[in-house]
């Protein structure tokens, strides 16, 4: 499923609402979870999952193709632990 | 220092913007959590631009072991979720 598809989904289960908003909803719930992210808060939801950064170190890596050793900076990467309730759900467990 | 956010900020920012009552934005904030989840049960992966993609792994059973009492246990094949965040993100995320 791609976003425009939730987005179709949403709009057919509350047909009152403008297409657009639905638009409008949906990209606000995800760029409110980038912008917490970015300014290096946790998201945190129940039963879905959490979304946090993790902080890498610099390290020496090596250029597949080469063999040449490059340095890598350190750098911020986003993480999701699912939530316990999903995890069961995925496994046929509730 | 880092702060965690929750259902109610996302809904707070829905309501901000759009012309809904708090009540209806964490309704609809709980609707696209909810088929979000539904469709990765349902065994469909999802993609969300500029977001990220929620990736079904399938993992097969191995023996694990307890690292306390050493004993073994085995570990039925399940299935797993991960996410990979869009080049997007991971630019916003290291300001780049």
């Amino acid at each position: 499923m791609i976003k425009s598809e939730l987005i179709n989904r949403i709009a057919e289960a509350n047909p009152k609402l403008f297409h657009r908003d639905v638009e409008k909803i949906v990209s606000t719930i995800f760029d409110e979870i980038s912008a917490a992210l970015a300014r290096g808060d946790r998201v945190e939801l129940r039963g879905f999952g959490a979304f946090s950064v993790k902080s890498r170190p610099a390290r020496l890596g090596r250029n597949p193709r080469t063999g040449e050793q490059v340095e890598v900076s350190a750098k911020r990467v986003p993480y999701f632990k699912t939530g316990k309730e999903l995890r069961d759900r995925l496994n046929d467990k509730s | 220092m880092a702060k965690t956010l929750t259902r109610a900020d996302l809904t707070e920012a829905v309501y901000n913007a759009i012309g809904l009552s708090r009540n209806e934005s964490a309704t609809l904030v709980e609707s696209v959590l909810d088929e979000v989840a539904d469709t990765l049960v349902s065994g469909d992966n999802v993609k969300i631009s500029s977001f990220g993609s929620f990736l079904l792994r399938e993992k097969s059973g191995r023996i694990g072991r307890n690292p306390k009492t050493g004993e073994e246990v085995p570990i039925e094949p399940r299935r797993v979720l991960v996410f990979r965040p869009s080049q997007v993100m991971k630019d916003r995320i290291n300001d780049a």
